[in-house]
């Protein structure tokens, strides 16, 4: 428990419900401007196809049209397309083929939903019915969606850069030292397994509005992202909309993003660019509909794994060769989510000698694939656990046994893994041993025993997940390919009266930062909780920012907040020893008191900042002010893990699976407030067995449309698809960071699809590939 | 949307005048504002008939319950009337979309609409309901014709619908796990004289099961329906189902709703 | 264009609109009341949901002229003043919103299904919020809130 009241470990509830619980929140569409005209994009009906011609005549001709742009207009203006920020080289030291990504189609397009041209109305409703005017002169081309297809002779091309679909083939690992390893091999497991295709779906659709003042030559768009200040430096270095100083980016309230509001999209950027061409604000925001066919999706691997193990049940060799589809254009990171945040993993929890991973990065007609929350690591810890649990039912183990056999020590670290990542902390066997005993499987005979009476398969799975978050030290990703550093910054800013706040470039879509963060004020200086404001999503307010992914935010922005704090400390007891007349190594500190060792005299951190702000009594040699700054670069990623253990109950005569029971067990060092770590894990929990039994992608194999466009046919969870969840966790402090937390935005989703998937197939005996859908439960129920 | 007028009439009569060719009734619009939203339908005039009080109201006389068009699910759900004398029928509102969709949309909506995968038509069917319009009475059998097609005439207009009450009843409901619209639904209904089996899901239009109704005619249980497999060569198949997999369905939903029959 | 007059979170507005425009527009565009969301465009996800006459409708899924004399409730019109419906308060209570762009979906569904249902089983909360859909929570502690907001509603 804290030392002061709403103090690090208190389940303090949140700032921010205040405005959302009275419909006060502040999202993109909620923001309108004087004078604001609508932007609408014509998008493409077909998977692939070359654009003969446009005649925007009719169109144009519209009642309420502004103006209508296609792809010439923004090549004209000398605004480039969009960038994939990562680089990834094939095994043969060839750099990944980025072929170019227009915002608007330069004469072919490459998906459904490619954007072909932008109108700008004066309203939504005019600008679509202008859309509809647009006659565009297309000749269909054949078109290939399946990762599985798209490297085989013969394969429709969707990029003349990119013979054979080929992005990169990539490896790591130790080859030959695997093909030793599975040669002495007492057995060998093998698994051919698909990780679907998702549609992230966070609430709220994108949106952006542009805005243009002539009189400065500012330009300010408003947009739903994770990370403004990338969103700028991208759309200033790259795409060239304007410097950095001229362009301001503000990330508002923004619902929900789980990856997909990472990355730099055409929507934002052609209308940020309109903007200044029509001389008005512009607002787009996507229905639905546009967000299936634009958001980037995720994972989408087709994968072949074998393990080799002795005769004792140790494993000897890991080898997995990966498919990878990048969808039709790299994303903003695509690249890097199969290569470093997917291989790096498959080491998992365990002692593995070795291990050799291929990935081939494909091209198809679809929708980008990029970071989806998890991000690489779902698809790594899905290999991983499908694999031991597989092992364990062929070597007639249970499967726990077989893991808690294999597991790295609790006293092995720091731990080296043969595909380069250093574990740093963990105890293994201790979340195994948690979530046995909070689904009490000892007990799980007698239950399935008990389904089997009324005609029910049961089934139990784990899956021990691990994790690499926190996302990164800047030199490490730097030698891995990454465009861009990896730490955050943070200003804790004392005002005159006592009152604190705090600008952070992490950004919140429902993590609670305002709470978390301003209990690490309320800890570390004793300023009231309520009396702590945080700021962040706006490239003018906050200094800078690497924004919100890959569980970083505490980990890296928590710790650029403490820095912060650290320095104010600092600067604090020089202050406190003048008033109190005493040096400077004698002043004590906590929680905000600052004392005279040995001596009764304190001064609390409000008079001191009151004092730097009115230095009438002040050391001659101090500046005035109490504000500090402070960039964080963390030394290593952190490594939550834990184990989650499902149960089923499937109904052999439908196929339905009811998830009856959930245990996680997670380990994410130190925890600020439990209460919202709970709940990220219950939302990524949820979003795994989404992956597993209800969600995925679907693509016309010959047309290439995409056949779940919308809810009717995309299944999203809904409450009565989902149980309660048992959720507990143990802390073995990161060594890495100042505040000794892991991260746990992503470990549900991770976590997730593995276990259920290792339950199914337990209760049915035989291996189906995710999602898990009724008729598959049931064809495979049938033949069991 | 596309623009269109908009009236919004009090009586039976003048909706029937207002409405002209290019025209549409709107009931609870719970699906044809989805379908004018997503631009897949452009309609000259939206003739509402929320504002007729006479469409709207259950009556319960001695064996029959009538259901007036513009009677939300959630009323009919909720209706006391209905659970005592069709207990099926109230439950099978109760899972009609969801909660807000209950509170809107209505059994006439449902029904002229005659969307493949609605869970009213084969109550309708089962029961050997009667559809009264501004012209005239037909069978429920006659009624539903194909895909999103029905025996009404342009302009003719839903009033209520007449159920005989049946000995017992009950549906069954494999809701497509997206949509959560019937991927199959069976209703099936003891009569005096007989049973008779509606499939709504799983067809192009809603169908009676005429092997499960004779089996049940002299056995109504669901041992007697084990057996029967309905032809998958006619049934829908797409992303969520294949035929075959409907087909079976069908038997297991049957077996399920006669034993649920009360 | 049309005239629409109805009663908005208890005051009475009247405004002209053309017929094609959805309630949730004219609530966020005519009335600029945001605290409604659009999440999807097939009439599911339920961001959208406000009472009508009492009940809970999708305002994506119904016409402002369709609104006509009816009395509305928002998300804004929920609270008495600055005391917040026991509703908002379990969610704040409970940890039922992360993103917070479902919630006053969530909420004004939730406040209806407790009407119709004063004293919910915790399948019966589950199955009456198959119109809402959260991305973020999993649905645990919107469950635990409403639950627990139904306790206090003295059900």
């Amino acid at each position: 428990m804290s030392a002061v009241e709403n103090g690090i470990g208190a389940s303090v509830t949140r700032k921010e419900d205040q405005r959302f619980i009275t419909g006060n929140g502040n999202y993109l569409d909620d923001i309108n401007k004087a004078g604001q005209a609508y932007g609408h994009f014509l998008r493409s009906p077909y998977a692939h196809a070359k654009i003969k011609n446009i005649d925007l005549t009719a169109a144009r001709a519209a009642p309420g049209v502004i103006d209508i742009f296609v792809g010439a207009d923004m090549a004209a203006d000398e605004v480039g397309g969009l960038i994939c920020g990562w680089g990834i080289s094939s095994k043969d030291g060839s750099p990944h083929v980025a072929p170019p990504h227009p915002c608007l189609a330069m004469g072919s397009v490459k998906h459904v939903g490619d954007q072909v041209a932008f109108v700008v109305a004066e309203s939504v409703q005019e600008a679509k019915d202008a859309a509809e005017l647009i006659e565009v002169d297309y000749e269909e081309l054949p078109s290939v969606t399946d990762v599985r297809k798209a490297g085989v002779a013969g394969a429709a091309q969707v990029h003349d850069e990119a013979p054979g679909n080929q992005c990169y083939d990539w490896e790591i690992g130790d080859k030959e030292a695997v093909d030793a390893a599975f040669a002495n091999a007492h057995h060998v497991t093998k698994m051919d397994l698909i990780n679907n295709r998702l549609a992230p779906n966070p609430m709220e659709p994108r949106a952006a509005l542009g805005e243009y003042d002539r009189g400065t030559g500012e330009y300010t768009l408003y947009t739903t992202s994770q990370n403004p200040h990338v969103a700028r430096l991208i759309l200033s270095a790259f795409v060239n909309i304007a410097p950095e100083h001229k362009l301001r980016v503000i990330a508002p309230d923004v619902g929900g993003g789980f990856g997909s509001k990472i990355f730099v999209y055409a929507e934002e950027t052609t209308t940020i660019w309109a903007s200044k061409k029509v001389g008005r604000p512009i607002k787009w925001t996507a229905d639905r509909s546009e967000a299936f066919m634009t958001d980037a999706h995720g994972r989408d691997h087709a994968t072949h794994a074998e393990m080799a193990f002795d005769a004792d049940g140790h494993i000897l060799g890991f080898r997995v060769a990966t498919k990878a589809n990048m969808g039709a254009y790299l994303s903003t990171f695509a690249s890097a989510v199969p290569t470093y945040l997917y291989a790096t993993l498959l080491n998992g929890q365990y002692k593995m000698p070795c291990i050799y991973a291929e990935v081939q990065a494909l091209f198809t007609n679809t929708t980008p694939v990029d970071a989806y929350r998890g991000a690489g690591r779902p698809e790594a810890t899905y290999v991983v656990e499908r694999m031991m649990e597989r092992a364990a039912r062929d070597m007639n183990m249970d499967p726990t046994d077989l893991r808690m056999k294999n597991f790295i020590a609790p006293d092995a670290y720091p731990y080296e893994t043969p595909v380069i990542m250093t574990y740093d902390s963990g105890d293994y066997p201790q979340t195994l041993n948690l979530a046995k005993n909070m689904i009490s499987y000892d007990g799980f005979q007698a239950r399935k025993a008990e389904s089997a009476s009324r005609g029910k398969l049961r089934g139990i799975g784990s899956a021990a997940y691990i994790e690499a978050c926190g996302i990164a030290p800047s030199a490490a990703v730097g030698s891995l390919g990454a465009g861009v550093g990896l730490w955050e910054s943070a200003e804790v800013r004392f005002n005159p009266t006592g009152s604190v706040t705090v600008f952070t470039g992490s950004h919140s879509h429902g993590q609670g930062h305002e709470t978390t963060f301003a209990q690490l004020i309320a800890d570390k200086l004793g300023v009231p909780f309520d009396n702590v404001e945080v700021v962040h999503g706006d490239t003018t307010k906050v200094p800078f920012g690497m924004g919100t992914y890959g569980s970083r935010s505490l980990a890296v922005g928590g710790s650029a907040i403490v820095k912060a704090a650290d320095k104010i400390v600092e600067k604090a007891k020089k202050i406190a020893a003048h008033l109190m007349e005493a040096s400077a190594d004698d002043i004590e500190h906590a929680h905000g008191v600052f004392s005279v060792a040995g001596t009764d005299k304190q001064l609390t951190i409000g008079e001191i900042a009151f004092a730097a702000y009115v230095p009438h009594n002040y050391p001659e040699d101090l500046e005035p002010g109490l504000a500090e700054n402070a960039f964080y670069d963390p030394l290593n990623f952190t490594f939550p893990a834990g184990t989650h253990i499902a149960e089923v109950e499937i109904d052999p005569a439908t196929g339905v699976v009811e998830v009856v029971d959930w245990a996680a067990a997670d380990d994410f060092g130190n925890v600020i407030n439990p209460m919202i770590v709970e709940g990220q894990v219950h939302g990524g929990v949820a979003q795994g067995i989404g992956q597993a039994l209800l969600e995925g992608v679907v693509y016309d194999d010959d047309s290439g449309q995409l056949l779940t466009g919308s809810y009717m046919d995309y299944c999203m969870p809904r409450a009565d698809d989902l149980p309660n969840f048992k959720v507990e966790a143990t802390n073995t402090p990161c060594p890495s960071n100042p505040l000794g937390v892991k991260g746990c935005g992503e470990a549900g989703a991770i976590a997730a699809p593995a276990a259920l998937m290792n339950a199914i197939t337990d209760a049915l005996g035989k291996e189906i590939d995710m999602p898990a859908t009724p008729e598959k439960v049931w064809r495979a129920a049938q033949s069991a | 949307m596309y623009s269109f007028e908009y009236e919004r009439p009090s009586g039976i009569d003048a909706a029937a005048a207002a409405h002209g060719e290019d025209d549409k009734f709107l009931a609870g619009g719970m699906s044809f504002l989805p379908t004018l939203k997503l631009r897949l339908a452009q309609v000259d005039k939206l003739v509402d008939l929320g504002g007729i009080d006479e469409l709207k109201g259950i009556t319960v006389t001695g064996d029959t319950v009538t259901i007036g068009a513009m009677t939300t699910h959630g009323t009919v759900a909720a209706s006391e009337d209905v659970k005592k004398a069709i207990p099926a029928l109230a439950a099978m509102a109760a899972n009609i979309g969801d909660a807000q969709v209950r509170n809107r949309g209505t059994i006439g909506g449902s029904i002229a609409n005659a969307d493949p995968a609605a869970c009213y038509p084969s109550s309708l069917v089962a029961l050997g309901a009667t559809v009264h319009t501004n012209k005239r009475s037909i069978s429920a059998d006659d009624f539903f014709v194909d895909l999103f097609e029905t025996a009404l005439e342009e302009g003719e207009l839903v009033t209520k619908v007449s159920f005989p009450i049946p000995e017992k009843a009950a549906y069954a409901k494999f809701p497509n796990p997206a949509s959560r619209f019937a991927m199959v639904g069976v209703f099936v209904a003891k009569i005096s004289g007989g049973a008779r089996v509606a499939v709504t899901g799983a067809g192009s239009s809603v169908f009676r099961q005429s092997e499960m109704e004779a089996a049940l005619s002299s056995n109504f249980s669901s041992d007697a329906i084990a057996n029967i497999k309905t032809p998958a060569d006619d049934l829908n198949s797409d992303i969520h189902a294949s035929a075959d997999y409907r087909a079976h369905l069908i038997t297991v939903m049957a077996q399920r709703a006669v034993d649920a029959a009360s | 264009m049309t005239s629409v007059t109805m009663t908005v979170n208890g005051k009475s507005v009247t405004r002209d609109v053309e017929p094609n425009t959805l309630l949730v527009q004219f609530i966020r565009e005519n009335l600029r009341l945001t605290g409604t969301h659009v999440g999807c465009d097939t009439s599911q996800c339920g961001a959208c949901t406000v009472h009508v006459n009492g009940d809970s409708v999708k305002s994506c899924t119904m016409l402002a002229v369709q609104a006509e004399g009816a009395d509305v409730t928002t998300i804004e019109g929920l609270a008495n003043g600055d005391e917040l419906h026991p509703m908002q308060e379990a969610f704040k209570e409970n940890h039922g919103l992360q993103c917070g762009f479902c919630t006053p979906g969530m909420i004004m569904s939730a406040v209806d299904l407790v009407k119709r249902n004063p004293n919910p089983s915790e399948d019966t909360i589950r199955h009456e919020l198959e119109g809402n859909i959260c991305r973020c929570t999993g649905y645990h502690n919107i469950v635990k809130s409403v639950k627990s907001a139904a306790e206090k509603m003295g059900g």
